[in-house]
């Protein structure tokens, strides 16, 4: 099984917040503008339902920060 | 248990008995180095060499703690057919750590050992580009010690900056690269995808020394001093009120208050002492009989690291203390990262407020919370580093936390 993972790099991120738009409740803003999913730090899995709406955001970052990566997931038995 | 043996061609020389292993040579010298430890078998096959190293449990000493076997392996089996895909090999003893001083002293008095391992190391993975990465003082240890013998001329140097960061396995790289030391954003690990797209492996110059003794020893060898989860011998820089970095090889799993007491440090005269360095964890006086491995150390949110022991006398408070380590961190942001470049000062100063005694009684909470919000949230682990060594100030003293807030200090204002 695979499923969608949003990568940040904080290298380039300087919290412009378009991301935290589109994908909010999933990404919110920390105290000082960056992005910030409860829980996960650089590697923010996406379900499904947000998959569209990440793509947009990878596609409109002013900053080239995201990108989605395509992460296997372990079969649960 | 014969197998061993069987592996491992017979060493040319005996092995180096007890706890001085790694400048048993007892000089820098090519000659001192080869009459006490023998040729390196550069011969052994890739799998008899990973093979050894699995078995001897020998791990990174750079502060990682991976198991360098695995790291080896790692990149071996990502490098493709190609010089362009074929891995590199990377010594690093740029040794950012102030409280650390290990990696210099051994470049300085067991250059070819690093060397042996790097070079090992580089067969072991099919590297076809070693390079060494340190300070400029190491440096030219490693240069006269490369210009007494001809098969490491292909080795290449770089002079590491002295900053906190510039050890960082992607600043590494990022120096190679580019001759700027900053860490640098990964999707994959560096062992699939490093300098220049290859397979790199990062590897601390002390790792590499006791590659070159596993390779020529053995693992039973290795394994002979130490403890089951903490073999070997590792290099520790001890320092104290008293005591500017001491450097001792020591064996593994020796508990606090015998690595203090071997460079003279009075343990019953201790606050607390720092395990791991300023990425490490406060243990507590109380608990010097605890042991330098990862299981013991477990407990305190810390492992044996880079060897690090930093000891703080009954004298000083252990707030005032952290506070200064923890604005020092946070001024050694590389500046890239907005969570670190905000959030690491901000902690530091909401634990200076702490610490000057009389605050809200939400301080610790707030510091507790800030250290949630940095950790994870950059381009390297600074920033976990910064807010674990902060967390375990509020937890090593505690009852000095709650003395804080009540508006005195069980050190100075009793």
């Amino acid at each position: 099984m695979t499923r969608q993972s949003l990568h940040i790099d904080w290298t380039a991120c300087d919290g412009r917040g378009l991301c935290t738009e589109l994908l909010g409740p999933l990404l919110v803003r920390d105290e000082w503008g960056y992005p910030r999913a409860a829980g996960y730090g650089s590697d923010v899995p996406i379900p499904g339902s947000f998959v569209a709406d990440a793509r947009d955001a990878v596609a409109l970052c002013p900053r080239l920060a995201l990108s989605l990566q395509e992460v296997r997931t372990p079969a649960r038995s | 248990m014969s197998t061993v043996e069987m592996t491992i061609p017979r060493a040319a020389v005996a092995p180096p008995m007890g706890v001085n292993r790694l400048f048993a040579a007892g000089a820098p010298d090519l000659a001192s180095h080869l009459a006490r430890f023998g040729p390196a078998p550069l011969g052994l096959t890739p799998g008899q060499l990973l093979g050894e190293l699995e078995a001897s449990g020998l791990d990174g000493r750079g502060g990682a703690g991976f198991a360098t076997w695995r790291k080896l392996a790692a990149a071996r089996t990502s490098a493709g057919p190609t010089a362009y895909s074929a891995p590199v090999v990377i010594a690093n003893g740029a040794e950012g750590e102030p409280m650390s001083a290990k990696d210099e002293i051994l470049l300085r008095h067991a250059p070819h050992l690093v060397l042996d391992g790097l070079l090992l190391a580089a067969a072991v993975t099919g590297a076809r580009e070693v390079h060494l990465y340190s300070g400029p003082v190491q440096l030219a240890s490693v240069r006269r010690a490369i210009a007494e013998r001809s098969d490491a001329r292909g080795v290449i140097l770089h002079e590491a900056p002295d900053y906190f960061v510039s050890g960082e396995a992607s600043a590494v790289v990022s120096a190679i690269e580019t001759g700027v030391a900053i860490p640098r954003d990964r999707r994959v690990r560096l062992a699939v995808s490093g300098l220049g797209g290859r397979p790199t492996v990062v590897s601390n110059v002390e790792t590499l020394a006791h590659v070159a003794l596993v390779a020529r020893f053995g693992a039973a060898w290795f394994r002979s001093v130490g403890t089951d989860d903490s073999p070997g011998t590792r290099l520790l820089t001890v320092s104290g009120d008293a005591v500017d970095r001491k450097v001792i090889e020591a064996t593994g799993g020796l508990p606090l208050a015998e690595a203090l007491g071997a460079v003279g440090i009075d343990t019953s005269r201790l606050r607390a002492v720092l395990v791991g360095g300023y990425h490490g964890a406060w243990v507590p006086a109380s608990d010097l009989w605890v042991r330098l491995s990862n299981r013991e150390l477990e407990p305190y949110g810390t492992r044996p690291g880079a060897g690090i022991l930093v000891a703080l006398g009954e004298q000083h408070c252990g707030l005032a203390a952290s506070v200064g380590i923890a604005r020092y961190l946070a001024a050694q942001s590389a500046r890239q990262c907005g969570p670190c470049v905000n959030g690491l000062p901000a902690m530091a100063e909401v634990l200076a407020r702490l610490a000057a005694g009389g605050g809200s009684a939400r301080l610790p909470d707030e510091v507790r919370r800030l250290a949630a919000v940095v950790t994870g949230r950059g381009a390297c682990r600074h920033p976990d580093g910064t807010a674990r060594f902060v967390l375990s100030t509020l937890e090593a003293f505690e009852s000095d936390v709650r003395a804080h807030l009540a508006g005195y200090c069980e050190v100075t204002h009793p």
